[in-house]
């Protein structure tokens, strides 16, 4: 199994990377050296930097597949929008909105994280992945139900369960607006989330987790993932443990959902479907799984690359498939890990070192 | 009357839920790996038989048997191809790489049909009339209890009685000991994505002839449902798909009825997530104790 060692300097390196990248777009962006494309996606990239770290957490450090990953994102997202919304006459500041906001995302996220946690991490191995599946779906389904909407007297939540109720059974007062219309989602929301918060958001999930993986906590934490039954012998509280990786890893994504959902004028819960927690999945186990490193690269690189291939346009998820198709067979098939090994001699030597 | 026919049309989709899920089940039994492309190759089986019949203009029974021919091939070809080679990977690679072929299917049917949906015609069309009229069931809904209730049954002798179906549930028990006695365990394993191609496919054929619309995307929810049922009833356990994917249709089609149709679905997840708390390993699922 990996081994996880605390190296500092790799750590520093990593938030050195993330700085510097930062700079470098910025400043190419200040000069106008970026596409009107690139730029728009510069905050999604943040948010989906960060739920790969925290896909990460529950996947490669805690050892347990979540296919609902999106829920949280999605739970997050929209407290984050009402937060953000009915707070808007209250504080003027937007970047203190933009930061209330993703606190509110990140609890709310994790007491949704708790509710589903308690009999999701009672489950192993696929049973358990096929729960957090069904999670995210119901998740989905409801908010996708709810009907929210902001006047003098505070907030107004409905539930259309049967899809007869609208709007208009809000009864908000003069001067009241709807914030969350059921399936049409969040409209006209004010787009706050900038590319600045979004990094500080990155070098805070990193900070948690690393600290998180490094700490006793972790070394427990990964105990159990690399052997649940030796920890549990040596007196590692299993639900204890689990629960504070996937509870951390709840919270962070739904940060990173307020973040994302405050990007866009309109927001609808569809988007945080299946799909979704899958795309997210693909950035952690391509950037190599409880590296954390990896999970930034490669959450940025594929998010620019299907941008990038617009030229392809049409072939683009065609093209994208195979990339993943080819690498992960590239990546495990031992025949095609020597023959990468005879094209790149550095390599092997590596590989031989490290065995 | 209107809450039978409410479980007819439960039981029907149930069914073809099952037909899925016999795919998904049988797949992961023996080789341990979730398949996520099986949703697909039902996208695809609609698709083949379309085309048989409205451009070819051959009869439904070839189209269906065309498709299933088609499928089988594509299910050999993408575990050769892509699941072979990862036999001995982690359990994730192989699940990502599932999620690619299913990409690759979509977006490659994408590019051939297009985005729009096209219109399916049924391969049977009529309805029986029972009680006065008050009862009309769609000759499709009995076609597809039917093929159901066929499928069940050959597939639990062929896996029972035959020589084939023994080696199956041998490469499922134990790889190691089943190549020791003289099984060919890729060959199997070969098998194993054949049947469950073609039942993949006769499953398209139904879904697309009950709901009349097929577009790239049609595989993937029934697909994740059919995914459901099957842990539902025990995934790795031919019964439990059957039993898992007909209880599923029934909640379904009973709740969109009574309850919301809009969460129909997420009742039909609640049902799951309630099953696996009070039977970890699904309805009908083996309880294996882990060893130290």
């Amino acid at each position: 199994m990996k081994t996880n060692n605390p190296s500092r300097l790799k750590d520093f390196l990593t938030f050195a990377g993330v700085i510097l990248a930062f700079l470098v777009v910025y400043i190419m962006r200040s000069r106008g050296m970026l596409t009107r494309s690139l730029s728009g996606q510069l905050v999604p990239i943040c948010a989906y930097v960060v739920m790969a770290i925290s896909l990460n957490l529950t996947v490669g450090v805690l050892g347990e597949l979540s296919l609902g990953h999106a829920g949280f994102m999605s739970v997050g997202a929209f407290s984050g929008v009402v937060a953000a919304m009915s707070l808007a006459s209250v504080i003027p500041s937007p970047v203190l909105r933009l930061v209330i906001a993703m606190v509110v995302g990140a609890i709310f996220a994790a007491i949704t994280g708790v509710i589903v946690g308690v009999p999701v991490l009672r489950l192993q191995g696929d049973y358990l992945a096929i729960v957090t599946l069904a999670f995210g779906e119901i998740i989905k389904d409801l908010i996708n139900c709810l009907i929210v909407g902001v006047d003098g007297n505070g907030l107004h939540i409905l539930f259309n369960a049967t899809g007869s109720r609208s709007v208009s059974d809000l009864h908000l007062m003069e001067g009241g607006k709807v914030i969350i219309k059921g399936a049409q989602g969040a409209t006209g929301v004010k787009a706050i989330a900038t590319f600045p918060a979004g990094v500080v958001l990155i070098l805070l999930a990193l900070v948690i987790v690393l600290n998180l993986m490094h700490s006793r906590s972790g070394r427990a934490i990964m105990a159990l993932r690399d052997n649940r039954i030796a920890a549990e012998s040596v007196g590692i509280n299993v639900t204890k443990y689990k629960m504070m990786a996937f509870v951390t890893s709840a919270a962070l994504a739904g940060a990173a959902g307020a973040l994302y959902g405050l990007n866009f004028s309109t927001i609808v819960s569809s988007k945080f479907n299946f799909n979704t927690s899958i795309t997210v999945l693909v950035f952690v186990v391509l950037g190599g799984l409880g590296n954390m490193t990896g999970s930034i690269i490669a959450a940025a690189v594929l998010t620019i690359l299907p941008e990038a291939l617009r030229g392809f346009d049409k072939y683009r998820m065609l093209a994208y498939a195979i990339v993943l198709i080819v690498v992960m067979l590239g990546t495990n098939n031992p025949q095609a890990k020597a023959l990468v090994g005879k094209l790149i001699p550095h390599k092997k030597k590596g590989a031989e070192e490290g065995a | 009357m209107e809450f039978l026919s409410y479980l007819i049309s439960g039981i029907s989709l149930g069914s073809v839920y099952a037909i899925i899920a016999l795919g998904y089940t049988m797949v992961y039994g023996i080789a341990k790996m979730l398949n996520f492309a099986h949703g697909d190759v039902i996208m695809v089986g609609g698709y083949i038989s379309l085309i048989a019949m409205m451009n070819a203009g051959l009869s439904p029974w070839v189209a269906i048997l065309l498709a299933m021919v088609v499928c089988t091939l594509l299910g050999v070809l993408i575990e050769g191809l892509a699941y072979r080679p990862l036999r001995a990977a982690p359990s994730l690679a192989v699940l990502i790489t599932a999620i690619g072929v299913s990409y690759l299917l979509q977006n490659s049917a994408l590019l051939i049909f297009g985005a729009n949906p096209k219109s399916y015609t049924p391969i049977i069309t009529g309805t029986v009339h029972l009680f006065d009229g008050q009862l009309s069931i769609s000759y499709v809904s009995l076609l597809t209890v039917a093929a159901c209730i066929v499928i069940m049954v050959a597939l639990t002798l062929f896996t029972s009685k035959s020589k084939m179906g023994k080696a199956m549930r041998a490469v499922s028990e134990d790889k190691a000991a089943a190549q020791l006695m003289g099984i060919n365990v890729n060959s199997t394993i070969s098998l194993t994505f054949a049947i469950g191609s073609a039942l993949a496919a006769i499953a398209g054929v139904l879904l697309c002839s009950s709901y009349s619309t097929l577009m790239p995307t049609t595989g993937s929810m029934p697909g994740i449902k059919a995914f459901t049922a099957a842990v539902f009833g025990g995934i790795g356990s031919i019964p439990g798909a059957f039993l898992g994917g007909l209880i599923l249709g029934i909640v379904e089609s009973l709740s969109k009825a009574y309850i919301s149709s809009q969460l129909a679905n997420s009742i039909v997840f609640a049902a799951l997530i309630v099953v696996l708390l009070v039977k970890p390993t699904g309805l009908l699922g083996k309880y294996i104790p882990e060893k130290v």
